[in-house]
């Protein structure tokens, strides 16, 4: 088995020493290193991670947007597992941005597989990424103009009227 | 070809005629043509679309289209409590639903600090390894499929159907089987369980390795699938590769030995990795991964711990049903689950585990209300999909079939 060799101490310890300012605030929820990062941020701090002989941190499992619409100034935003296979330790990296201006650098150039991730998340939650070869719809229809996870659009009809949405939580 | 404003008003005989004469032209002349390979294709097991520029046979360029039964999912989730969601994850990769259906209980047991015992752990290895047979049977008997070679299929798909007894008997489903609870299974093994499974493990073997040898080493099959379809492990990590087609490619990452989910850590078995990241490999890999299945369904049912089939979590599992009517508490607790009542804590959990295809995750961020505040699954073939183009570009269009089955792209999943 791949010892874990890296604590969540260390490496943030070492992250903040490069990027100091970038990053907002760490916190280890259920055991995992998770970083707010400022977004002009977070291609940097990708392609360190990547880069870097001590963390080899070359896999990227998952992005995802994510909507706070009570959050002013911080609305959107974006989620990102990481993933090193040499020391078996995965970290989480999230942006935030405003709902008017939802803009953050496309890590395409680092990570090939961000690509249809990224699209998916333009896709559902309206967020550009600069940078990105092809960022177009790519489950939904073409023609749709809106972006459905936005926590806005209600799943179901908002003019129904004969069901009490209070006694069925959200 | 370019329409001009006249081929628009020909009639549409005159525009077929105008369009056979332009392709034919092209190919004679070896410039290239266009082929829709999909939507609805026998060759695709699934409805997703690949644009071909074709000079020839050989593939110049694929354009991918998705999403063609996206039933949004994520979306759906955000309004669902969480023991409702189980059947949203049946329908990801629907050849081996049990699978993502533990992932999503074993996700919420960690976000509720859920304490699960060594025999509901352990009950859910045999039914995970069931499906990975299931899972990799029908991907490797399609290869010999596509290569020509029915016979292979039909007689594993026997094999399969048994295992989707062995489901029925645990859960009443087979194919999307919302198996388990939160905290272990609706019943313990039924006394036919345990008579079908033995079978099952006494017969199985001589199947498959009937079916092994009719492939493996088959000349024309290895002549076929070897060189189709090739990735190396280093563009397969940087896809985002995971599962038996990263494994191909000679990387040995599988989550269930990186990170061990209920008590992997407890079985020995060997992840098999292949050199060339081709379809054979990929063949190659699952068949073996098969035999480390029941390997490891023997070890965990010849261990089977004494015990409860689930966890004491009364606020999460619903309690047997005479007890529902006859003590008060009991209903209390029925009533808070049906009605998705339970108090979650907040928190963010990530958990994975080693689907058929790779690893299926779930990032589960909650704010303490009745369902997810957002839910999102890591889809493996949504994610290593994206290398096919550049896997089949020079290649012919029968390898591009071939690569396609062999990487086991799963509508469900592909589309979430």
């Amino acid at each position: 088995m791949t010892q874990n060799s890296l604590t969540n101490e260390s490496v943030f310890e070492r992250i903040k020493a490069q990027f100091g300012e970038g990053i907002l605030a760490m916190e280890e929820p259920y055991g995992m290193l998770t970083l707010e990062v400022k977004p002009e941020t977070v291609h940097d701090l990708v392609k360190w991670l990547k880069e870097d002989d001590k963390f080899q941190v070359s896999f990227l499992t998952l992005l995802g947007g994510i909507h706070y619409p009570e959050n002013t100034g911080k609305e959107l935003g974006v989620n990102y597992h990481l993933h090193s296979l040499v020391h078996n330790f995965r970290i989480r990296l999230r942006a935030y941005f405003p709902i008017e201006n939802p803009e953050i650098d496309s890590i395409t150039d680092i990570h090939t597989c961000a690509n249809w991730m990224e699209r998916e998340t333009y896709d559902f939650y309206g967020i550009q990424f600069k940078g990105h070869p092809n960022l177009v719809r790519i489950l939904n229809e073409d023609t749709m103009d809106y972006f459905p996870m936005r926590k806005e659009y209600h799943l179901e009809d908002a003019t129904r009227e004969d069901k009490d949405d209070r006694f069925f939580g959200r | 070809m370019n329409w001009t404003e006249e081929d628009e008003k020909a009639p549409l005989f005159k525009q077929n005629e105008s369009a056979r004469t332009e392709l034919s032209k092209e190919t004679i002349d070896g410039e290239i043509a266009t082929l829709n390979l999909g939507p609805t294709h026998p060759a695709t097991h699934g409805i997703f679309q690949n644009i071909l520029q074709v000079d020839g046979e050989k593939i110049l360029s694929s354009e991918q289209t998705v999403g063609y039964i996206h039933r949004a999912f994520e979306k759906i989730a955000e309004r669902r409590p969480y023991n409702q969601i189980t059947p949203l994850t049946d329908r990801l990769n629907y050849c081996s639903s049990p699978i993502n259906n533990m992932g999503w209980h074993m996700t919420v047991e960690k976000l509720i600090g859920a304490d699960i015992s060594k025999r509901v752990d352990y009950m859910r290895v045999i039914i995970m390894e069931l499906a990975r047979i299931a899972d990799h049977l029908v991907c490797n008997s399609v290869i010999g499929v596509d290569t020509g070679a029915l016979t292979g299929f039909t007689y594993v798909f026997q094999e399969r159907e048994k295992i989707y007894e062995l489901y029925e008997e645990v859960c009443g489903a087979r194919l999307t089987t919302n198996v388990g609870r939160i905290g272990g299974f609706e019943r313990d093994f039924s006394p036919e369980f345990h008579k079908k499974l033995k079978n099952f493990l006494q017969t199985f073997p001589k199947v498959f390795n009937e079916f092994d040898s009719l492939l493996a080493r088959n000349r024309i099959f290895m002549d076929r699938t070897r060189n189709a379809g090739p990735i190396s492990g280093e563009r397969a990590l940087e896809y985002g590769f995971t599962g038996p087609n990263l494994r191909a490619a000679g990387i040995d990452y599988d989550v269930r030995h990186m990170n061990p989910y209920s008590s992997y850590q407890d079985f020995d078995f060997i992840i098999p990795v292949g050199v060339n990241g081709d379809t054979y490999d990929r063949f190659m890999v699952r068949q073996e991964e098969i035999r480390q299945s029941l390997k490891i369904i023997e070890q965990a049912y010849n261990n089977l711990p004494e015990g409860d089939y689930h966890a004491d979590i009364p606020e999460f599992y619903l309690p047997p049903k005479d007890m529902v009517y006859n003590n008060m508490e009991a209903l209390i607790y029925h009533f808070k689950i049906v009605m998705g009542e339970t108090p979650v804590p907040v928190g963010e959990v990530y958990h994975s585990v080693e689907g058929g295809n790779g690893e299926v995750g779930f990032h589960l961020i909650s704010d303490g209300g009745r369902s997810p505040y957002r839910l999102q699954f890591r889809r493996p073939c949504f994610i290593y999909y994206q290398a096919y183009p550049e896997m089949i570009t020079g290649q012919t269009i029968s390898d591009a079939v071939l690569t396609l089955s062999s990487l086991n792209v799963i509508a469900g999943e592909l589309d979430g």
